[in-house]
């Protein structure tokens, strides 16, 4: 066996040089279906010269309107989030549970991903400084839509015979509507969502993810990876594989488990490289609020920085995409308002604390030298902004990348499995064909450029959160009726602090 | 005063003595014995989404375990004895819900087992035995 493996090694190795133009075969092959679907789904409006997706107007609108309807939520229930997650309201009675902090992390985790360090250098070269601060805005905004999201995600999960819990978007749509009446257009709903994430799954948490963290690799190998995606792809792809279909869990609970020091250490560095720019600092904050209401020098003016801003977060926090409900759902809580607020925390953490901070130490390295990173975008552009104060920073930074790539990855593999399941059962053959079908995707994000995939996984985010935002509108009054009762609840001691500190 | 005593198990050796010793004094003075196991657990964790769906189907299937593999037969020994028991099987960081339950049952005294951890790994993971000492509203009994 091992002699075989061995001479496996040896053959795929001296193979390499022969297939180093697949990669360029791969991507010549997709980029125009990138570009045709891109242009499908991704219909744009022209708005004082500038391209507006659709996409971002209904994700926009929508956070707009649950920020005004839930009554400034994210602000006024901000305290209260975090006395849920340190445990004051938990029931002594009952440990042992899923607990507010546990739905928290691993949902987090599943955000924190390649978006918040690669995505925020996209948003700046393309929408310049300025995207930071509608990147922040969007951040904010997006807490309300996950709020609503979250709590219905609770409340309407379904508890599986088996004892285990499935919970989401397509759980909410189905029993929502049909609370309301209206079974057969929930039934619809739910069908719809379902198909989006499972489909989507395989861009937004998959192909951008194994992209960027072999840009990352790349870089950090100083280009000797040129031309080998395939190989990397096809690693990533062997490892996820092992995980999904092999069932070595390991190695996601070990993954689970170091990315928040990961996510940790990377601020704590980012902190540091913002600090060693000091001089920098008044001018990239200048620049932030500068470039948000004039737009200098972007295409498309003010409107341009504003849709990159908000496409970006978006990305990056999935507010409004239902993913993290999915995450959440699994929380026990007598109350599933309760997690509504704790999911507000999660656009905080990665786009307005995470994004924010990286958005500073690409800013601060720009003011100090405009052309630092010559013409590298994404992940790159992020690295060698670290790369000019601190020269080692790229190889943990390769290295986080690649786990905060891992961890997203699974994460997704999990949700757009929830979608199948809802859809096709629980059927182990359908669940391994999707999985097998995940995988496929990981090694393909890596053969490609990031310009389609940026193309093909914007799209399929179109696919998911059209569903569940039209849902989230029809389904808020029952989120708010909750919130209200609790709030009611709360202020008259009937719930109060078990726990106390 | 009351006359229940909180005896802690874990299935180690150092547990079975514990019990045998709180059985001897529990004959003698007529006490009750709350035999308590604690599987250790706590809520500020990281997992996976999957991990998290499953947690309940899990935390059932361990109480059971620990119930019926740990908890009853040590109960059954006792009640062979003579002795009036209660039992708890419950989730949490071992020596912090040791004090929790010593309170709500309102017991004189806690009898745990000595784990005999070498000098390092009782520095890194602590000992739940030295902590209960530090932070126990009642005396406890370590057993050897």
């Amino acid at each position: 066996m091992f002699r075989f493996m061995t001479a496996f090694l040896a053959m795929t190795f001296l193979a390499l040089p022969a297939y180093a133009g697949f990669d360029e075969t791969i991507n010549a092959a997709t980029a125009p279906i990138a570009s045709a679907v891109g242009a499908f789904v991704f219909f744009k409006i022209p708005v004082f010269g500038a391209q507006l997706p659709l996409v971002v107007l209904w994700l926009v609108i929508g956070a707009v309107f649950f920020t005004f309807y839930m009554g400034f939520v994210s602000i006024r229930g901000f305290k209260h989030a975090i006395e849920l997650v340190r445990g004051d309201y938990a029931d002594p009675d009952s440990p042992g549970e899923v607990s507010h902090f546990q739905a928290l992390a691993t949902a987090v985790s599943g955000t924190v991903g390649i978006g918040n360090i690669g995505g925020v250098a996209v948003a700046v070269t393309i929408g310049g400084a300025g995207a930071t601060f509608w990147l922040i805005v969007a951040g904010f905004l997006g807490m309300s839509t996950k709020f609503v999201e979250c709590t219905l995600g609770v409340k309407y999960r379904q508890e599986n015979p088996d004892g285990s819990v499935s919970g989401g978007p397509m759980y909410y749509m189905k029993k929502g509507f049909e609370e309301r009446g209206m079974s057969g257009f929930g039934k619809f709903m739910g069908t719809f969502y379902a198909i989006g994430i499972f489909v989507g799954a395989l861009g937004i948490g998959n192909m951008f993810q194994s992209n960027q963290a072999y840009v990352q690799l790349n870089t950090v190998a100083g280009g000797a990876l040129d031309g080998l995606g395939w190989l990397i792809g096809l690693i990533l792809a062997a490892v996820v594989f092992m995980v999904i279909v092999g069932g070595i869990k390991s190695i996601a609970r070990v993954t689970e488990k170091i990315v928040p020091f990961m996510a940790v250490f990377y601020c704590f560095f980012a902190i540091v490289v913002i600090l060693m720019n000091f001089t920098s600092i008044p001018a990239a904050i200048g620049n932030i609020f500068h470039g948000a209401f004039t737009g200098a020098g972007v295409q498309g003016g003010v409107i341009g920085a504003l849709i990159i801003g908000f496409q970006r977060a978006v990305f990056s926090n999935e507010a409004g995409i239902g993913s993290a409900s999915i995450a959440h759902a699994a929380v026990r809580t007598p109350e599933p308002v309760t997690e509504g607020y704790v999911s507000l925390l999660e656009p905080f953490i990665d786009t307005i604390v995470i994004c924010t901070i990286t958005a500073l130490v690409i800013g601060t390295s720009q003011v100090a030298d405009p052309n630092f990173a010559g013409d590298a975008t994404g992940v790159a552009m992020t690295s060698a902004a670290f790369e000019r104060q601190i020269g080692w920073f790229p190889i943990p930074l390769a290295f986080g990348a690649l786990l905060f790539a891992f961890s997203t990855m699974i994460s997704w593999s999990y949700y757009g499995l929830k979608g199948w399941t809802y859809l096709f059962g629980e059927g182990q053959m359908g669940q391994t064909i999707y999985k097998l079908m995940f995988c496929a995707f990981v090694a393909l994000g890596c053969m490609v450029q990031l310009g389609p995939i940026l193309d093909i996984s914007d799209a399929l985010v179109f696919l998911i959160c059209v569903p569940n935002i039209l849902g989230l509108y029809f389904l808020a009054p029952i989120v708010k009726r909750e919130m209200t009762s609790y709030l009611a609840r709360l202020k008259s001691g009937e719930i109060n602090k078990k726990y106390s500190h | 005063m009351s006359n229940s005593v909180l005896l802690a198990i874990d299935g180690s050796s150092g547990g079975e003595r514990a019990l045998q010793y709180a059985m001897e004094r529990a004959k003698l003075g007529g006490a009750k014995l709350i035999v308590a196991y604690v599987i250790e657990w706590s809520q500020y964790s990281f997992n996976t989404p999957e991990e998290n769906a499953e947690r309940h189907k899990r935390r059932e299937q361990e109480i059971s375990r620990a119930t019926e593999t740990i908890v009853q037969p040590a109960a059954n020994t006792l009640t062979e004895a003579g002795v009036d028991c209660e039992t708890v099987v419950t989730h949490g960081p071992p020596a912090e819900t040791l004090v929790r339950l010593a309170e709500k049952h309102g017991v004189a005294q806690i009898v745990i087992g000595r784990r005999g951890q070498s000098g390092l790994k009782a520095l890194l993971f602590g000992s739940v035995a030295g902590s209960l000492i530090q932070t126990s509203p009642v005396p406890v009994v370590v057993v050897p």
